[in-house]
Formats: C-alpha cells, sequence, structure tokens
C-alpha cells in the first residue's frame, strides 16, 4: 500500500494511492500560484503595463529584457502565465484506475491529467462539483484566451539562467514543467470521464474496493472520501469544515454594536452613546440566546449553505490523508465577514469604490447573502453591485439548483417552493447586476461608487486587472481580498506604487488545527498522513507550536514527488460460505469460547468475490472400461491433507496395538520419547512428543493400519 | 438458500393502488402505499390488516418506500401512517417528498369537499405524515438499520421518480417504481447499474406494446391538435399537474412559436405556476439537454399558455386546454369533458393510461354513452385519441432493464396478467443463466470461530494461533528392488524412471545422490545380505499420503529395464 505524492500544495493535492489491485488518484489540484511571477494581462492596452522596464543582470546584461520586466523592484515574466501541474513522471499515470475529486477547486488540474498522460479511467464527483467546477475552468479558459498574447517567454526557464535571476523566480519550482491553459475543448472532454456520484454512495471498484464520498461541510457537493476494502480503511479529508461548532455568535455581536456606533446621531454625547451601546449589546445577546444555533447577522460562511461535514463515518480508519486544512489558521472567518461588510460600507459611504477580486462561485455566495441583509440596514441600498464573469449568470442560477446538496434551512426553502438563495431577490431588486465582462452591456450601466466582485484572485488575469488600473490610483477606492489562495501582498505587486486601500479579510471556513485535533480525537485514526507544511509551524509564526497537526503516533508527512509505504499490512478477505458447505463443517471446541473446524472447500473467485463451496464429490469409478492410463491414476499433488496435532500416549498406544492383533510389541525408551518395535512385521514406531516415525517395509496394508490406529490419538486441523 | 417473500398488497396484476410488501433477510419492507383510482370504497386502498394481524405495523415493518409522487403510488400514505399507524421511517427522494404533499392535498380536498366523504384524512394528517419522510439521494446507499440499507436509481417516470434497491447482507431485490427507459422532452432515460439483484420487481404497463420512435407520436399529436384547432374545434387534454404535463406543454409551446399560432393554449389548474416552479429549483433531475439550456433559456417559462378560467370553457373559437385529473374522473377535465362532450368538432386526447372504471377508461374503450351522476347519460360526439405519452417502459425498454440489472429472477407487477405472460415468456427466451467463467480452486484451512467472528486461516496458523504444536507423522518404506549395479547408479535410474512418468511434479536429483519428489525423499541403501539387491527408503509426511502410498506401489513394480 502506497501514496504517491504529486503536488506540495497542501490545499491543492494530488496523490495516488495503491490499494489493493487499484490505483487511486486523491484530487486533481492546481498550483496556480506560478502565475505570481508573471505580468498581469489587461483587457485594454494598459501604457503603465507596456512601459514597464526591462530586467538587466547587475553587470548590464540586457539579453532577457523582452521576457522579463521589472516594477517597483520586482521581476516579472512577461508572457502568457503557466501554472504549476502535478508530477507527472513518479508513476505512470496511464495506470491509474480512478479520480476521486473532492471539492471543485481540486479538480483544475483534471485537463492536464486526462488528456495528456494515456488516462483511460473514471473520475468520481459529484453533481454540484462538476458543474461548478466547469464554470471555474470557463472562466479561466476565457480570462486568458480572450487576450491573446504574442510573446511566449521561455529563456528565463534555462536552468543556468534562472539561477541568475532574482527571488521568487529564482527559487520557483519545476519551471520546465509549467505549462500554459488548457483549452475549453480539453476541458469539455476531461469533464466527459466524470461520473456522477451522490454522498454515501458505495461505488465498487472492480469488486475489490469501495469508494464512497461523504458530505465535508465546506462548500457545494464537497466531498471526503473513504476507500475501503472488507479490513482495511483509508480515508481522505481534503478541505472539511465544521463551522457549526465554531463560537462565532459574539464576535458577529460585538461587530453590529461596532457598527451601530457608527449609526448612531452625533448629538448624543459620550455617555448616552456608552449606555446605547450597551443596552444594544446586552439585546444582543438576548437575541443570540433567543435564535440559539442559528446564524446571526454578518455572520454565514459557507458552511451555513452546504450539508454538515460526515465525522462518524470516518471513524475506525487505518490511515487518515488529511489535506485542504485552512489556509488562514489564525482568522476567524466570521470576524472577516464582518470586517468585509464595515470597510465596504465605509469606503462606498465616502464615496469611493470596492474591488472583491474572487472566484465566480463559493465565498461570493456568502457574501452577497451577507450584503442582502445588510445594505438596508448599512444605508447602501443605492450602490450598484456588480458581478463580472464570463459565467456570473450560470454561477448565480446554478447555486439555486443544488437544493439537495444545500444545508437543511435552504432545503426547506426550495419545498415552498422558494430559491435558496436570497441573491435571486437582489437581482430581482435590481441591486445586483450579473455581466460577462466589462465590454458591452455593462460600460452603459457602469455608476459610481460601486462595488464590483470580479476574477481573478490572482490579479493576474480578468476583469480584476482592468479595475486595478483603472481605480488603483485612488486612495478613496479599496480593494478587499477575501479569496485565501493567493498572497494579496505579492498579488499586488505589478500593481505598485498603488495608492487605492487594500483590506485582507480572507475567508477560509476549512478546519482549522483546534477543530482538526478535535476530529483526530473523536474519529481516532490509526496513523495520519499529511503535506509536510502541517507538522511544524507556519514559518512567519514558527513559536506557534499550536499551529501543527498534534497526534499520536506523530503524523507521517509528505512532500512532492515522495513515495510514501502506508504501514498496515492486508492480512484478511472477505469470503461468503455457501450453506450446504457450512451445514457439512464439524466445529469442535478447543479452549472455552473457541470452536474450530476443518474446511476443504472449492473456492470461487469472481469479480474479486470469494465463494466457497463444497468440493466436488469424487467421480465414481468408471467400470467396465479397460485400464485406465498409468497417469491418470498419480494423485494430484494439490489435493491437501489436514495438519495433525497432539501427543501419542506410549502405553494406551501399545495397549491398542494389541488389541488389533500385534503380539510381539516391545518398547524402548530413548532420550526423547519411544520407539515401539514389530518385530515379525520388521517394523519400527519413534514416537516423540511432536512427532511419529513408521518405519516399514513396503507392504501397504500394514502401513495404512498403522497409521489409521496412530491418527486416532491425534487431532486433524 | 436466501428467502425472499413478495406479498402484492396492490397492483399485483392490476394497475393501481401499488403496494408490496417484500420480507427480506429477516426484514420487512413496504414499497409504495398507493390508491385506486378506479374505486370510491374500501378498495381504493391497499388492505393493511393483512400485513399483521395484531399487533403495530411499526414493529412489523422496518421501513416504507416511495417510489415517485403519483397517487397511485403514494395516495394511501396518510392513511397509511396516521389513520391505521405507523411512525416508522418512510424514504423517498427530494422532488417526491416536495411534490407528494401537494397531490395529496389535492386529492383530499376533492375527495371531502366536492364528493363530501367523511372518514377521509386531513390536511393535519398529510403534514404530519411527510415528517415521518426522510429523503434520499440519487445513489446514496442510505442505511436505515446495521443490516439493511437502501439505494435509490434515476427512473425517469415523472420529476423525482426513483427505482429502489434493498439490500440485506448479500441478498438484495430492486424495486423499479415506474419508469422510462428513453428520455423525453424533459425527463432523462432510467439507468441502473450491473448490481446482480437476487430478484428485480418491475412494473409492466407497456408489456406487449413495442412503441414507435417518440418523434412520430409526437408529430401526430401535433397533427391532431391543430387539426382541430384549424377547424375551430376545442382540444381537451387531461393530464395530472406535474409530469406528463410539462412535456406536452413544452412540445405545444414550441410547435405554437413554429408555425406561429394564434389559438389560446390554457392550463387548468393554479398549481401549474407552483408546479413549474419546482421543476426549475429540481432541474437536476431532468435530462441532459434541459439541464444544459436552463441557464439561457428555462424551458419552464411558458410564453404562450395561461392559467384557466372556468368562465373561458364557453367562449367561443379553438383553443386548448391542459386539465386535470388526467384520467376524467373527477375535477375540472370531467367538468370541461361534459361541457365539450356533444360536438363533433371538438376533440379529447387522453395522453397516459387510465385505469378501469374511470371516465376516461370507457371513452377509450369505445363507450359512447356515459351514464353520470343522477342517471343523466353523456353522448360523447367529440373525437377521442389516446396516445401514449406515458412514461412508462415498454417492452422493448423493460428488457433493456433486465439486461443492465442481470437479476437472478424477475417479478412482473403493475401490469395485466395477460400481457406479463406474453413479457415472462419473452424474458425466459432471452436471458439464460450464465457459467461462471473462472476455474474453481481447491483449499484447505481451519476455520477458527471465536464470539461471532470466522477466521479461515490455514491450519498452520491455526495451530500457531492456538498455541499448539504440529505432530509430525512421518512414514518411511523400505522397497527392494533387484539392481546389482552402484547405488547412485540406481538413484539415477530410479530419478529419470519418475521424471518420465511424473511429468506434472517436481523430482529432483539431488548432489548426494538421493532423489525427491516434492517434498518425497528417495534414498538407495545396498542391502547387508543380498549384493544383487538395492534398498529403496521412500520417506514422506502424513501430508503427501497420497502421493507417497503411490510412489511405493510403483517403485515397488520394478525399474524399467534400461538401455544399456
Amino acid at each position: 500500500m502506497k501514496l504517491y505524492c504529486l503536488s506540495g500544495h497542501p490545499t491543492l493535492p494530488c496523490n495516488v494511492l495503491k490499494f489493493k489491485s487499484t490505483t487511486i488518484m486523491l484530487d486533481c489540484g492546481l498550483d496556480m500560484t506560478s502565475t505570481l511571477n508573471f505580468l498581469p494581462l489587461p483587457l485594454v492596452q494598459s501604457p503603465r503595463l507596456s512601459n514597464l522596464p526591462g530586467w538587466s543582470l547587475k553587470d548590464g546584461n540586457a539579453f532577457l529584457d523582452k521576457e522579463l520586466k521589472e516594477c517597483s523592484g520586482h521581476v516579472f515574466v512577461d508572457s502568457v502565465p503557466e501554472f504549476c501541474l502535478p508530477e507527472t513522471e513518479l508513476i505512470d499515470l496511464s495506470t491509474v484506475d480512478v479520480i476521486l475529486i473532492s471539492n471543485y477547486h481540486c479538480m483544475m488540474a483534471l485537463p492536464y491529467i486526462t488528456e495528456h498522460t494515456g488516462f483511460t479511467g473514471t473520475v468520481y464527483a459529484t453533481e454540484p462539483t462538476v458543474q461548478i467546477g466547469r464554470l471555474l475552468m470557463e472562466e479561466l479558459v476565457n480570462f486568458i484566451e480572450r487576450v491573446p498574447k504574442a510573446q511566449s517567454a521561455s529563456l528565463w526557464k534555462n536552468k543556468d539562467i534562472q539561477r541568475l535571476l532574482p527571488s521568487p523566480l529564482k527559487d520557483a519550482v519545476e519551471v520546465s514543467t509549467w505549462r500554459r491553459c488548457y483549452t475549453m475543448q480539453e476541458v469539455n472532454s476531461a469533464l466527459s470521464k466524470i461520473q456522477l456520484v451522490g454522498y454515501s454512495q458505495k461505488i465498487e471498484l472492480f469488486g475489490a474496493v469501495q469508494v464512497t464520498p461523504l458530505s465535508s461541510g465546506y462548500a457545494l457537493g464537497s466531498s471526503n472520501w473513504i476507500i475501503q476494502s472488507h479490513y482495511e480503511k483509508v480515508s481522505y479529508v481534503s478541505g472539511s469544515s465544521l463551522l457549526t461548532t465554531h463560537p462565532q455568535h459574539l464576535t458577529a455581536a460585538v461587530d453590529t454594536v461596532h457598527q451601530s456606533l457608527v449609526e448612531l446621531p452625533s448629538g448624543l454625547g459620550f455617555w448616552s452613546k456608552l449606555v446605547v451601546v450597551v443596552f444594544l449589546f446586552l439585546f444582543y445577546l438576548i437575541f443570540c440566546r433567543i435564535i440559539g444555533r442559528k446564524r446571526c447577522l454578518l455572520s454565514l460562511p459557507s458552511s451555513s449553505f452546504s450539508q454538515p461535514m460526515d465525522q462518524a463515518s470516518l471513524k475506525n480508519s487505518d490511515v487518515l490523508v488529511l489535506t485542504g486544512l485552512t489556509q488562514i489558521p489564525t482568522a476567524n472567518p466570521d470576524g472577516m465577514v464582518g470586517e468585509f461588510c464595515s470597510n465596504l460600507a465605509l469606503t462606498v459611504r465616502n464615496g469611493g469604490n470596492v474591488l472583491v477580486p474572487c472566484y465566480p462561485s463559493g465565498v461570493i455566495y456568502d457574501l452577497l447573502e451577507c450584503l442582502y441583509q445588510y445594505i438596508d440596514s448599512a444605508g447602501l441600498s443605492n450602490i450598484p453591485f456588480y458581478f463580472i464573469s464570463p459565467v456570473a449568470n450560470s454561477s448565480l442560477e446554478f447555486s439555486q439548483i443544488f437544493a439537495e446538496w444545500l444545508c437543511h434551512n435552504k432545503q426547506t426553502k426550495v419545498y415552498l417552493p422558494e430559491p435558496p438563495f436570497p441573491h435571486a431577490e437582489l437581482i430581482q431588486t435590481n441591486k445586483l447586476r450579473h455581466y460577462p465582462s466589462i465590454h458591452g452591456d455593462f460600460s452603459n450601466d457602469f455608476r459610481q461608487p460601486c462595488v464590483v466582485f470580479t476574477g481573478h484572485p490572482s490579479l493576474r488575469f480578468g476583469d480584476v486587472v482592468h479595475f486595478m488600473e483603472l481605480w488603483g490610483k485612488s486612495s478613496l477606492n479599496t480593494v478587499i481580498f477575501t479569496e485565501p489562495d493567493f498572497s494579496y501582498l505579492e498579488a499586488l505587486a505589478p500593481y505598485q506604487p498603488l495608492a487605492m486601500k487594500c483590506i485582507y479579510c480572507p475567508i477560509d471556513t476549512r478546519l482549522n488545527f483546534i477543530q482538526v485535533s478535535k476530529l483526530l480525537k473523536e474519529v481516532q485514526p490509526l496513523h495520519v498522513v499529511c503535506p509536510e507544511q502541517y507538522t511544524q509551524p507556519p514559518p512567519a509564526q514558527s513559536h506557534r507550536m499550536d499551529l501543527m497537526i498534534d497526534c499520536q503516533p506523530p503524523a507521517m508527512s509528505y512532500r512532492r514527488a515522495e513515495v510514501l509505504a502506508l504501514p498496515f499490512k492486508r492480512l484478511f478477505e472477505k469470503i461468503e460460505i455457501m450453506p450446504e458447505l457450512a451445514d457439512s463443517l464439524v466445529p469442535m471446541e478447543i479452549k472455552p469460547g473457541i470452536s474450530l473446524a476443518t474446511v476443504s472447500a472449492v473456492l470461487h473467485t469472481k469479480d474479486n468475490k470469494h465463494v466457497l463451496q463444497p468440493p466436488p464429490r469424487p467421480a465414481p469409478p468408471t467400470s467396465g472400461k479397460k485400464r485406465k492410463r498409468a497417469s491418470e491414476d498419480i494423485p494430484d499433488c494439490k489435493v491437501l491433507k489436514p495438519l495433525l496435532s497432539g501427543s501419542i500416549p506410549v502405553e494406551q498406544f501399545v495397549q491398542t496395538l494389541e488389541k488389533h492383533g500385534f503380539s510381539d510389541v516391545k518398547v524402548e525408551d530413548t532420550a526423547k520419547g519411544h520407539i515401539v518395535l514389530l518385530q515379525e512385521a520388521e517394523t519400527l514406531i519413534q514416537i516423540e512428543e511432536d512427532s511419529t516415525h513408521i518405519i516399514c517395509d513396503n507392504d501397504e496394508m500394514l502401513r495404512v493400519r498403522l497409521r489409521d490406529l496412530v491418527l486416532k490419538f491425534l487431532q486433524k486441523f | 438458500m436466501p428467502e425472499i417473500r413478495v406479498t402484492p398488497l396492490g397492483a399485483g396484476q392490476d394497475v393501481g393502488r401499488s403496494c408490496i410488501l417484500v420480507s427480506i433477510g429477516g426484514k420487512n419492507v413496504m414499497l409504495d402505499c398507493g390508491m385506486h383510482m378506479g374505486f370510491n370504497d374500501d378498495r381504493r386502498f391497499p388492505d393493511f390488516s393483512y400485513i399483521t394481524r395484531n399487533g403495530r405495523l411499526t414493529d412489523f415493518l422496518d421501513c416504507v418506500i416511495i417510489s415517485h409522487f403519483h397517487l397511485d403510488h403514494c395516495g394511501a400514505l396518510p392513511y397509511f401512517s396516521e389513520m391505521v399507524g405507523y411512525d416508522g421511517p418512510i424514504y423517498m427522494t427530494h422532488p417526491t417528498q416536495a411534490i407528494c404533499p401537494i397531490l395529496l392535498e389535492d386529492y383530499r380536498k376533492i375527495a371531502v369537499d366536492k364528493k363530501g366523504e367523511a372518514n377521509f384524512f386531513t390536511s393535519q394528517m398529510i403534514k404530519d405524515c411527510m415528517k415521518k419522510v426522510v429523503a434520499v439521494h440519487l445513489h446514496q446507499t442510505v442505511q436505515v438499520d446495521d443490516e439493511l440499507e437502501i439505494k435509490a436509481y434515476y427512473a425517469g417516470h415523472v420529476l423525482g421518480a426513483a427505482m429502489f434497491q434493498i439490500k440485506v447482507g448479500s441478498e438484495s431485490v430492486v424495486y423499479t417504481g415506474d419508469y422510462n427507459m428513453t428520455p423525453d422532452r424533459h425527463l432523462g432515460a432510467a439507468w441502473i447499474d450491473k448490481c446482480r439483484p437476487n430478484l428485480l420487481i418491475t412494473e409492466s404497463t407497456y408489456a406487449t406494446t413495442i412503441r414507435d420512435s417518440k418523434r412520430c407520436r409526437e408529430r401526430d399529436f401535433l397533427k391532431k391538435v391543430h387539426e382541430t384547432v384549424e377547424r375551430g374545434g376545442k382540444v381537451l387534454i387531461p393530464v395530472f399537474a406535474l409530469g406528463r404535463a410539462q412535456e406536452l406543454c413544452i412540445l405545444l409551446e414550441t410547435f405554437w412559436e413554429r408555425v406561429n399560432l394564434k389559438a389560446p393554449i390554457y392550463f387548468s389548474t393554479g398549481l401549474t405556476e407552483k408546479a413549474n416552479h419546482y421543476y426549475k429549483l429540481f432541474i437536476t433531475w431532468t435530462n441532459q439537454k434541459i439541464r444544459k439550456t436552463f441557464v439561457q433559456r428555462n424551458m419552464f417559462e411558458f410564453k404562450h399558455i395561461k392559467a384557466f378560467d372556468r368562465a373561458f370553457a364557453d367562449n367561443p373559437g379553438p383553443m386548448v386546454v391542459f386539465a386535470t385529473p388526467g384520467m376524467l374522473h373527477a375535477g375540472q377535465s370531467l367538468q370541461i369533458f361534459r361541457k365539450w362532450a356533444g360536438n363533433e368538432k371538438n376533440m379529447v386526447i387522453m395522453p397516459g393510461y387510465c385505469v378501469q372504471g374511470t371516465v376516461g377508461h370507457k371513452i377509450l374503450s369505445g363507450q359512447r354513452k356515459l351514464e353520470m351522476e343522477g342517471r343523466q347519460v353523456l353522448e360523447v360526439k367529440m373525437q377521442v385519441e389516446y396516445m401514449s405519452f406515458s412514461a412508462h417502459a415498454d417492452a422493448k425498454g423493460i428488457m433493456q432493464l433486465v439486461g443492465q440489472a442481470e437479476p437472478e429472477s424477475v417479478l412482473l407487477v403493475h401490469g395485466e396478467a395477460k400481457k406479463m405472460e406474453f413479457l415472462k415468456q419473452k424474458i425466459e427466451q432471452e436471458f439464460r443463466l450464465l457459467p461462471s467463467a473462472k476455474k474453481p480452486r481447491l483449499l484447505h484451512g481451519t476455520l477458527i470461530m471465536k464470539d461471532s467472528s470466522f477466521q479461515l486461516v490455514s491450519s498452520e496458523q491455526a495451530l500457531k494461533e492456538l498455541g499448539l504444536a504440529e505432530h509430525q507423522l512421518r512414514f518411511t518404506c523400505r522397497v527392494h528392488l533387484h539392481d546389482s549395479r552402484k547405488e547412485q547408479e540406481t538413484a539415477a535410474r530410479v530419478y529419470s524412471h519418475l521424471k518420465s512418468v511424473l511429468k506434472d511434479h517436481c523430482v529432483q536429483h539431488l548432489p548426494d545422490g538421493s532423489v525427491t519428489v516434492e517434498s518425497i525423499l528417495i534414498q538407495a541403501a545396498a542391502h547387508s545380505e543380498d549384493p544383487g539387491t538395492k534398498v529403496l527408503l521412500v520417506s514422506w509426511t502424513y501430508q503427501d499420503e497420497e502421493l507417497g502410498s503411490y510412489l511405493t506401489s510403483l517403485l515397488k513394480k520394478g525399474l524399467p529395464q534400461a538401455p544399456s
């Protein structure tokens, strides 16, 4: 049992598990942080970007100035952005039988794997995962294809040259394997290989292994997987959320109070303000108690809409592979939502615009739901909200049709029938408008100040590039980062110097380390396997020993291109015994509570299912025919005789011999036992504690008689 | 052998009142809980007293499964759970759970408010009954208890229709409910994997029909509607609010747009809009094409089809009206039918199966004079057309499903006895038992039984685990051979002889002069008295008993004369 680790990115995993006779790929994440090394792709000609100076070596050699540009001390590759693929050389990917996808973020490398490695297997994913994954891929392809770039830089990738480059380019890994984005045709072909599955569905792989997706509580249709045979179980946890147990009411309360303070009429004095605040706070606490576990205003993390995580099914695992933990372990997602709203309101009130770089699905549903409840009370009803993405419309529509994958509260809405997400109402009332791109209708409707949700969060391509160029120079505007996948400082680097405000409110609802240790305590796997990043504190907070996985035995860690031997051996298979055979078994009690029965049977194996049937009866002797050929008499050495156990009491044995007509029995003692002599028959029987040896002339009759007498004293196994 | 007992409480050789009791591996499951449209007395519900004489249903039944929202499959549910009394789980899919209570309420209203029946289930009972429902996803394996598991497959009959696999240990039953093997305008085709159940219980409504292509039927339908409207007639299409109605609406909507017709199309109940909304929210249950295009254009938003008002029925000029219920047994469709039946210009199109006893069934079987309530006789002059749009599998489809699932045996229900007989023969002809493929192997081992765990291990392992020592039983036989040559040469002759006889065994000549056959050792020694005789010592353990015994008798016969 082995685990091949093809990706080093802890939240965008790609591992291959060899289990029994199957080869299973777990997720197919695409590391897009590589694009941060590239210049942004502007939608409209940007004089600033095209006039950036070329980069030259310290000695003034400028042979790379066409490929590399410098901006505020950082060097960027001026080329079509490229992605860092999972390792393709570590294992022959054409031997992969199935790919299990846990959520839509973890399938972005799928076309590279299914289209270019000779892969012939099946991909399993839930319907929301596939549909939203398709949207993410479609957006990505669209972003990159609609701004064709003539130049494709490759010189800098040369190993000897890369050494000379400044960091982070110098330290970028495996640049030679970086690839450009796939095409829509490849996406469609890859997605056609997916088979849709439902939570708790038991999927048989060749009858040998059973895989089951479980709700992971992180996103629409997100799943963890169980890979098990009858006696071994591997759990694969990737991107899970437990947020229902999060202490969120208080943070939200404080936040609301804070907001109320801003709203208070300025005529009141300090003390009266304080009284009002205290009153509001108390009121809020009571309110929280009344609504109990239900969510409060301003705190609507993703897990509030997807089905809760299924933890119980992860119990009794031999190995638990743990990936996709929160990337921001120190931030509280609920607090971040509050901060997001207040910063948004503040900017807009001051006449500025707000830019929210985001993916077209996921956290944006939370933010919209949050704003739905917030905008009226915050006096933002007249501010237009724009959602710009080639898949904006599809994303908003799709979110409404996956009722079965939603939490109970949202599910019941559909029974009324009403759309489960309130953004339907935001669209109806024209508060939220969506456009495929900044071109076309949007330019006619565009009003400022406004709030724009658009991609891509890396700020390297997509409509967001345009808004960065447009709004970057004014300090009235704010860009709020909510997606945790990219370092916001690195994302902003090619736009420096920047006057606009930057707020970092990463919302990552995936498990944090406290939740992980709680989870591990509850499901108690025998071994934990995780990316090496989780076995030590984050480099920036090396003193925080609480920001790592703590379990016993210590977690086994992996890094990119490593192969781990998983620490368990397979011992048993399940065999079905046919009732006829079971009937014929004769159990004997060896010890209290333990019985034994010897079984001689025929093993039928079909589709990796084993059935024991009664052995065939010996064929009746064919009478009347001539002598059979000699070779047919040769016994088959595969017919097994049972093992023997016990010991032979000499005195009783001798008595038995005499009873059976052996008159001249003589017994001699030896060091280890006895020798029984039958003089007349020239036969000698050595009897020791654990062995009996009959030495005789070639008299088969005699030998068989003696054999049967000996066997009477022994137990058969 | 596994014993599975099936008792149809309804829809055994009949359509309507579907209710089948299955006992499998000690578990009792009730499949569907329908009502019969053709009866207004006790016979309309299944006889639940059969299930258990005395004692509560909840104690006897492990679960109830509802395949889809049609009343002949779920109409008796509130009566069963609230009036007879059942508190266990009821499983159905999400769309069924959403739509089922609405249809039940509709049915209740017709029965109580219009017909004035007493002792019928109430609205509150429908609500209480629905609280016992557990919704299942497609393909989700639901563990009802430790042993019983169920799994839903897409059935394509109506929105949310499902087939169910019921499994206990290694025994399983698949119940199809109603299903459709050809995708239509809004639903996909039923699908099941090769789950090889012990028993497949399949509906057989269209057991003898092989329906012509869908396109032809649609063209036919449109032609008939078009002709009637052209000559100024009115078309009545009795339907159920959900299901066929949506498909025909899509069909007419696109036709009206293409041919640019002006005659109004109405849909009779207030349910429509709500129904269409359900279709929109459960769009993942519709077919590929609708799912793909729903973002651009939602097929369930109709431009040409408007809500019907009772007064419209008397309007002059052509019109098309969809009215509920589908079998003309009550409600608005029957009212409109009465108004329009006298005019030969008009037409009624029955797009689905009609249960015996309903007006729909009567006119379809050619009756033209109907006795209505109050001894009134209604003469039917309007044209009566039957178009099989019911989304049931036809004979070909049923065979297809049997081929997909590969069951050990098939049980036909939900159809007519004669037709079933025909299909039974066809299935028996086409599917024969397949022989198992691989060569079996003989195996010997020891079964250790400890508490409730059973382990089959090798005998050595069993001895080891129990802390017992093996007792070795060995035999050594002396075989005398006449051979005056040296021992080594005798051994060599024995070797070449055995090698030629025992072709399938491993025969070796070891450097020390001895010969082995598998693990049997043969040594040649000089005879102490007779130099012309050699003694062969053949030694084997009890495990090689057969071979050892064979070898001694073989060697006793002597060696073939070697060419010198």
